[in-house]
């Protein structure tokens, strides 16, 4: 398949504004004609449906939770970037841009992340417009932070719900159009297939998650917005239901998967504490401004944290990163902590963990001013670990966090099957190789109010999409392919249950395919994960039936889907030799151990294309030129 | 006037209507309440305030006309919201622990039909002296009537009983209506009732003296 | 630990329910209270019986998934704690633990521990929103919002939608659901506009929904796991007294 990003000419601050004058427009009166399937209702598919709606098209939202307000989105809690240097403190869109650019490893497309960086500002206007309750400061004006490590405050917060707050804003919106009827919403309700005639994606099947009913929606253009994939390691900060079910199914549908072993792993997460453990919960990287990461010197030093004497604690952060120091980025923090885990000098019961000391900042500011600061997120600490952390120091380990990774999109959002859009967390489009803290909801909002309103409508006025029936071939196939799926699982009737297999895969693929990969463990993880499928179609346990709300069944087709993007990733981070952003190679490291890129041999973006069952992927590449910005190593020294 | 409809239509609407006739009856059982200590004072003083109130002529009946119809819309807006609180839960729960409901508040419609009872015969009792315990009833002396009346044990626990059902009714009430308006100030502990906890003692031992006092041979 | 589960089953939303028995052996205090759950439907997946549902999503009581009656009190013992953070350390060993779904007219159970919460939904397309369609925003600093009117929108906006003060009202009342929504828009001037049509149409739809009035038993601030106050209640009244009058 040829990829064409259809990048806009002109210079990079004309391009997006040039787009919008060239784009074709939909006759107002005809917009109503136009059927748009909006799969997701978070911030992607929210702020999308929303807009849509606004704009008068006949819009349908999916989402699998109970209520659209449910998305993962909501869970977001540090803040929202924007480039609108309110603290003079000399940001800038083209700072923005270049901070992203530079954050994401010199792997993300340049054109995307300025208009990305250019749109950030009309978010923040349009949030507070629905009323986000964003932080003020005490003259009315709203107030910002530093985040992730960043030179300047552009970041914009509202407590530590930011997330909850701009999702509530787009739900809000949402609500109001579904309550006029533009939008029909579609909650428990869950995308099983994507169909595409004659090269165009013309509908979606769906289950009926309370009934089990299979559904065909027919549309003249289908959004995807379902959000990330980091569920391939069972354990994550995602909500439990996330699944790449959606994008996988497109991408058996022609769809391209764009770096898909891109994976964050946030540094600042509470450890795992036993086998039964389900989920793994974020401490806001906000902590990291106050609290001091530190192991014992010692390998195996079991004793409790104060009666290690300072001279025998190593502040590996402070040591490694004298400029940076504990603010140094995600990949980095997250990496020190394995090493020094991985050196028997990790704490608590499993040795993952290392400790996150406030002592230092509660004698230096006062008890006081650490709770007005962190006192929410050191009550959820506190509630899920049973330690008080203004005494003892917080135990945090790393965790799959944010998929960088996902289909691949062009400027217009629109994946390689024309008619398929994909948003949010759910495309590769902006971070690269990683992505900087606070700009997930900075993307995933720009293109659901702002970019795909526009471009999709520029897809049906040129594509002018001819009308299709459920009874066409590909609805009634499609329809069948999920029965028998759904059928087949159900048949098994083996001796494990999903979740067993979920675990085990979770394990391979955090081994062998999480915060350090290397060529041996990647072929290991390659032989394992087939096996582990094997067993999972001859030995897992479905109870109950496809004619009623079955938990179980829902939970055994998203991780069916797992297995198949867990090897993808595999095979994606097998390939690509060097090491960048969240993909470290440790063949590919300089001298004193960081990461070490290949631009020679990497800069592209890698394009995987389905070849059908067990086929080995074909793999496609988008160079990136890079015109306005220069590669550099990334240094935190 | 649909106005008015859509308003009362709404439980906020006929909670509203509740708690302004609740504030009517509050204010009324206080002030009939310090009446009623006059009989401390002895027989002239209660008669005389007792004269005083029927010599007001339509004064007192302007009165009593907003106590029944006060009354009146209490009980209409207490029966029906009643009956969509508990068509709100069809099927209840097999096991549920109230946490910081008080028992007042549980009480409410419980303490209410006891008023109901209360309030009709204790009009015929002393107003209208259609039910005469002590099998006498005097149109001017109030205070014998009292005092006849309260030697008969019955009849005192029956009023010590009616008063008790009464302050519980206004330990809620008298908070809650402040708060059904919309009156309140917001604070940290919403859930805190210092002045209706005053107001309810003060109603409950005002009315209690007498008949007790009465009973207890202080009075007479 | 071990414990005895008392578990509402109800195979659809027209069957039949009732209360089933589970035991609960070797419960690790640190477990939540959904993992422990989770470790009981392993055990009944393996031994063929029907494992137990129940909503939950993001397990870091944000969503607003999580909906459990643990113990006759909406999201368990603990205050200020969804049922997803509530952790088995706040039982003992031999606890009998009764689970229910949320019980009012307005949530009709699906299965099991599953009732469907649409109503809050409708409430809020009724009202609880700011008509700001996509585009034309002036600079988000052209509206001053005092910092103390921010913070009090920020409690009140605070609410996840579980539907915890429903489950835990003895009217089933969606009062404090619905004031925290019109608290969170009416304290900020961008809400001033809509504010007395928001409080008409939003109260409205909760009577179409068929919730309770408001005794103020304050059972639902006590159950939030957010700490809404019923301060939000009489807030919402006022509004609506006005509305009454003005518009
Ligand atoms: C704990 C946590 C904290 C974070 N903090 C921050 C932060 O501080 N700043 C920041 O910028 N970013 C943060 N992020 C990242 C950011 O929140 C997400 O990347 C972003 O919200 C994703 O939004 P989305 O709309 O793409 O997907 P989601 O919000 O996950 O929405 C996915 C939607 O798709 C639906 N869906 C999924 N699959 C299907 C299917 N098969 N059928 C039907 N519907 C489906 C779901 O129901 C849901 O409605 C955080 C992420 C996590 C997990
Ligand atoms: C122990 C308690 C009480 C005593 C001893 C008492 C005594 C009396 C007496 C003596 C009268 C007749 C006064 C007169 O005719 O001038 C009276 C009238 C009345 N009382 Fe009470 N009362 C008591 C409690 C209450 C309560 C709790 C209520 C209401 C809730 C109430 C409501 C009335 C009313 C409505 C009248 C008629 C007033 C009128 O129309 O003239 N009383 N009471
Ligand atoms: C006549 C019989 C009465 C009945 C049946 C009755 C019933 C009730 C009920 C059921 C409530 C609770 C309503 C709700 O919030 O769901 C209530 C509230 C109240 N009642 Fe009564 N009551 C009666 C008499 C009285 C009297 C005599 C007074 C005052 C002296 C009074 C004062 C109040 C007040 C102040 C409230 C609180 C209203 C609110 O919360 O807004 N009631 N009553
Ligand atoms: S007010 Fe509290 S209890 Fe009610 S839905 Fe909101 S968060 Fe849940
Ligand atoms: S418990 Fe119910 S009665 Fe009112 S104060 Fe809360 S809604
Ligand atoms: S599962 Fe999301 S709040 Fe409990």
């Amino acid at each position: 398949m040829e990829l064409n990003a259809h990048v806009p000419a002109g210079s990079l601050e004309k391009k997006w504004d040039r787009h919008r004058f060239e784009m074709k427009l939909v006759n107002p009166a005809n917009k109503r004609k136009y059927t748009i399937i909006m799969v997701g209702s978070g911030l992607g598919g929210g702020a999308a449906a929303a807009s849509l709606g606004e704009l008068g098209y006949n819009v349908k939202c999916f989402c699998f939770q109970d209520s659209p307000r449910r998305a993962h989105s909501i869970a977001a809690q540090g803040g929202i970037n924007a480039a609108k240097n309110y603290q003079n403190d000399g940001d800038s869109i083209y700072r923005l841009f270049y901070d992203t650019i530079k954050g994401g490893d010199f792997r993300a497309r340049e054109a995307n992340v300025y208009r990305l960086a250019e749109i950030s500002v009309n978010i923040i206007d349009q949030c507070v417009a629905q009323g986000v309750p964003f932080a003020r400061e005490y003259g009315g004006l709203l107030a910002n932070r530093s985040f992730g490590g960043a030179q300047v405050s552009r970041t914009f917060y509202a407590r530590g719900q930011t997330g909850q707050q701009l999702l509530l804003g787009a739900y809000q919106a949402l609500e109001r159009q579904i309550a006029i009827g533009t939008v029909t919403m579609f909650p428990r309700t869950e995308m099983l297939d994507l169909v595409v005639i004659d090269g165009r994606a013309r509908g979606i099947i769906t289950r009926n998650l309370v009934t089990g009913a299979i559904e065909s929606h027919i549309a003249d253009a289908v959004v995807l917005g379902t959000g990330g994939y980091g569920n391939v390691f069972y354990l994550s900060t995602n909500a439990k239901g996330s699944n790449a079910t959606a994008i996988w199914r497109a991408h058996k549908r022609g769809a391209a998967f764009a770096n898909p072993c891109f994976t964050q792993i946030h540094p600042t997460c509470i450890p795992v504490s036993g086998e039964y453990q389900s989920k793994l919960t974020l401490m806001s990287e906000s902590l990291r401004n106050d609290g001091r990461v530190w192991v014992p010197l010692k390998p195996g030093d079991k004793r409790p944290p104060y009666d290690i004497a300072e001279s025998e604690r190593d502040y590996y952060l402070e040591r490694k990163y004298p400029s940076f120091g504990n603010l140094a980025p995600r990949d980095i923090a997250s990496r020190g902590a394995k090493e020094v885990c991985d050196e028997g000098r990790g704490v608590g019961e499993s040795g993952l963990g290392v400790y996150l000391d406030f002592a230092d900042a509660i004698r230096r500011l006062g008890a006081p001013v650490i709770a007005e600061r962190y006192g929410n997120l050191f009550e959820m600490y506190q509630r899920i670990t049973d330690e008080d952390p203004y005494k003892v120091p917080m135990r945090i380990y790393p965790a799959v966090h944010y998929t960088m990774g996902g289909l691949w999109v062009d400027y217009n959002l629109m994946s390689t099957v024309e008619g398929l859009h994909v948003i949010g967390e759910a495309n590769f489009s902006d971070h690269g190789a990683n992505r900087l803290g606070a700009s997930a909801l900075m993307q995933g909002l720009a293109d659901g109010y702002f970019v795909l309103p526009n471009t999709v409508g520029d897809y049906l006025a040129s594509a002018r999409p001819q009308k299709v029936d459920e009874n066409h071939p590909a609805f009634r196939s499609a329809v069948g392919d999920v029965h028998s799926r759904t059928e087949r699982l159900l048949g098994i009737d083996g001796k494990r249950t999903v979740d067993s297999f979920h675990r085990e895969l979770g394990k391979i693929m955090w081994d062998y395919c999480g915060m350090a990969r290397n060529d041996a463990g990647l072929r290991k993880a390659l032989e394992l994960i087939p096996a582990l499928r094997d067993e999972f179609w001859r030995n897992v346990n479905v109870p109950g039936s496809d004619r009623e709300l079955n938990q179980a069944l829902e939970k055994a087709g998203r991780v069916a889907d797992f297995f198949e993007l867990g090897e993808l990733m595999c095979i994606d981070a097998l390939h690509r030799t060097e090491s960048c952003g969240g993909h470290f190679r440790e063949e590919s490291q300089t001298p004193d151990g960081e990461a070490l890129r290949d631009d020679e041999n990497f800069a592209y973006v890698a394009a995987w294309e389905y070849a059908g069952e067990r086929q080995s992927p074909i793999l496609n590449k988008e160079t990136l030129v890079f015109e306005n910005v220069k590669l550099s190593q990334r240094s935190y020294k | 006037m649909n106005r008015a409809r859509r308003f009362y239509k709404a439980a906020i609407g006929k909670k509203v209507v509740m708690a302004a006739t609740g504030l009517i009856g509050i204010g009324f059982v206080i002030g009939h309440m310090a009446g009623n200590l006059l009989a401390f004072r002895g027989s002239d003083a209660i008669n005389a305030y007792a004269h005083f109130l029927q010599s007001t002529g339509e004064l007192l009946w302007i009165l009593r006309l907003t106590l029944i119809g006060a009354v009146i819309l209490h009980i209409i807006a207490a029966y029906q919201l009643t009956m969509q609180n508990r068509a709100a839960r069809p099927v209840g729960y097999v096991k549920r622990k109230p946490q910081v409901s008080t028992w007042a508040s549980r009480t409410m419609r419980w303490g209410g039909v006891v008023l109901l009872v209360f309030i009709p015969l204790h009009i015929l009792h002393f107003t209208t002296g259609a039910w005469q315990p002590a099998g006498s009833f005097s149109e001017t002396d109030v205070y014998t009537n009292i005092v006849t009346s309260f030697q008969i044990w019955w009849v005192t626990l029956f009023y010590v009983v009616a008063m008790i059902s009464l302050g519980l009714h206004l330990y809620h009430g008298a908070w809650s209506s402040v708060r059904s308006l919309g009156a309140s100030q917001p604070s940290p502990e919403p859930l805190k009732r210092t002045i209706a906890l005053g107001v309810a003692i003060i109603v409950w031992l005002g009315f209690t003296a007498v008949p007790v006092a009465v009973f207890a041979g202080l009075i007479g | 630990m071990n414990l005895r589960l008392r578990v509402w089953r109800q195979a659809g939303p027209s069957a039949q329910g009732r209360m089933v028995e589970y035991e609960a052996p070797g419960v690790s205090p640190d477990m939540s209270f959904l993992e422990m759950l989770d470790v009981v439907n392993e055990r009944l997946t393996v031994s063929g019986q029907d494992p137990i549902a129940f909503d939950h999503d993001c397990r870091e009581g944000i969503c607003g998934s999580c909906s459990l009656m643990i113990n006759g009190a909406a999201h368990g013992p603990m205050k200020g704690t969804a049922t997803c953070q509530l952790h088995m350390r706040s039982f003992s060993d031999g606890d009998v633990i009764d689970i229910e779904p949320w019980r009012a007219k307005a949530f009709p159970v699906i299965r099991d521990l599953i009732v469907d919460r649409g109503a809050l939904d409708r409430i809020i397309g009724a009202g609880g929103f700011i008509s700001a369609s996509t585009g034309g925003a002036q600079d988000a600093n052209t509206i001053l919002v005092p910092k103390v009117a921010a913070e009090a929108a920020m409690d009140a906006a605070a609410c996840i939608g579980c539907g915890a003060c429903v489950a835990a009202c003895p009217n089933a009342s969606a009062s404090l659901f619905t004031a925290a929504k019109i608290s969170h828009l009416g304290h900020l001037p961008q809400g001033q506009p809509e504010r007395y049509r928001r409080v008409l149409s939003m109260v409205n739809q909760m009577e179409l929904e068929d919730f309770g009035g408001c005794t103020l038993y304050g059972e639902c601030q006590e159950a939030c796991p957010k700490g809404i106050s019923i301060d939000t209640i009489s807030r919402m009244n006022r509004d609506f007294i006005k509305a009454g009058v003005t518009s």
